[in-house]
């Protein structure tokens, strides 16, 4: 008993000396820094397609590096990979589990990655003559709640156990687990130097990871419920989370610490999802109440609306040319916007 | 994973990620800010979402309309 009431006082001694330093470096705030900015101008995207095909749910969808092909996960039971031009489906890949809750597009083109309930990641291979599963990926105890290829043969997973993996696709073991969060961990996102990765969890933190030593670097606070979605800003520099809490922020990487609040007294729905505008500058995030609100990142305000699901809107993502936006949702339907 | 932890071994986890992060450097707001700002603005001129897709290039133009041959 007295080992832990010492370590809680030190705990606390320690985050007491963190929040001074944070205050410390807090010299101005991001509506100071950004009052030379023009507004960002009014958003009015329009619905250019509207993708149907999937019977039940849409849990997730990610474009494919060539701004055209995307992947879809639904529960009812198969991924869907999309022309967005066309609109036609370009293939269909049964899942073994239906309880699908993240997919993912490898960076070739090649691979597609699936998981949920299951536990598992599944690898699929779209250029064999028949789709063919190459790997799954079974170590976690929790459910896969997000899945990225960094290339053709490594994975970084999500789970439910409350922990991140980095996997090699190759012999289709857990080569780095990143332990650190008390909560599931519901979401990840690359930083574009491929060299870390954030995570948010459902003990209100984010973490940011060194992908190479399995080092937690950083922890952010703030958000009072679980964090659904979690991305890095193009520049490397900042992030963005969307919480149950109905709020999306933006934390500073390097001055460790919130810089703005992304919500608004109408809203109280909890965020699913968020992507971003090729240059930071939107914020597309997808909410329970079946809205998708665009905020301006640098100004915190609201600058646009899409509404035309007719339930919650699960995942949203804009492709590497920033061409369009693309949201899913439990009415079955993908849209895409510009 | 956490789940398996005693309580004892997530403190002993949380103190030692606490004594990594307290050493932390952290800039200042009022630099870092700016630079996120200036980053921004630089790119959101090339940005397709906030400059508008002209019509004759957007690939997701509305399909329909007649072609006369």
């Amino acid at each position: 008993m007295g080992e832990m009431e010492q370590m809680k006082k030190e705990a606390e001694a320690l985050k007491t000396q963190i929040e001074a330093a944070r205050k410390a470096a807090h010299d101005t705030d991001m509506a100071s820094a950004a009052s030379g900015v023009a507004p960002a101008p009014r958003v009015q995207l329009k619905t250019r397609r509207t993708l149907k095909g999937h019977l039940a749910k849409i849990y997730a969808m990610h474009w494919c590096t060539d701004n055209r092909l995307m992947v879809s996960a639904s529960q009812d039971g198969k991924l869907l990979i999309w022309d967005s031009h066309t609109g036609n489906k370009v293939n269909a890949v049964p899942l073994k589990s239906s309880w699908v809750m993240t997919c993912a597009y490898a960076p070739s083109g090649n691979l597609v990655a699936s998981g949920g309930l299951d536990n598992m990641c599944t690898v699929y291979n779209l250029k064999t003559p028949v789709i063919k599963t190459v790997k799954e990926l079974d170590a976690h105890t929790g459910y896969l709640s997000c899945a990225r290829f960094l290339s053709d043969t490594e994975v970084l997973t999500a789970s439910g156990d409350t922990t991140c993996a980095l996997w090699d696709l190759e012999t289709g073991k857990q080569k780095t687990v990143f332990l650190n969060h008390v909560g599931d961990c519901m979401c990840l996102s690359l930083s574009p130097d491929m060299n870390s990765f954030v995570s948010g969890a459902c003990d209100s933190l984010a973490k940011l990871w060194d992908i190479r030593d399995g080092q937690c670097k950083q922890t952010f606070l703030g958000h009072t419920s679980d964090i659904n979605a979690i991305s890095f800003y193009p520049g490397g520099n900042a992030i963005i989370t969307g919480s149950d809490d109905c709020t999306c922020k933006m934390y500073d990487l390097r001055a460790d610490q919130e810089l703005i609040t992304y919500q608004d007294a109408a809203l109280n729905s909890g965020v699913t999802s968020l992507a971003l505008s090729m240059s930071g500058r939107l914020i597309f995030a997808g909410y329970d109440d079946f809205n998708c609100n665009i905020w301006d990142s640098l100004k915190g305000e609201k600058v646009g609306v899409l509404s035309g699901h007719d339930n919650r809107v699960s995942c949203t993502g804009v492709p590497p040319d920033g061409m369009c936006v693309c949201t899913g949702s439990w009415d079955s339907f993908l849209k895409i916007w510009n | 994973m956490a789940r398996d932890m005693s309580d004892n071994d997530i403190l002993k986890m949380e103190l030692e990620q606490l004594q990594k992060e307290v050493k932390n450097t952290r800039e200042p707001v009022s630099k870092t800010a700016k630079e996120i700002c200036e980053w921004v603005e630089a790119q959101a001129a090339e940005d397709p979402l906030i400059k508008g897709v002209p019509e004759d290039k957007n690939p997701f133009k509305e399909k329909g309309g007649c072609i006369i041959t």
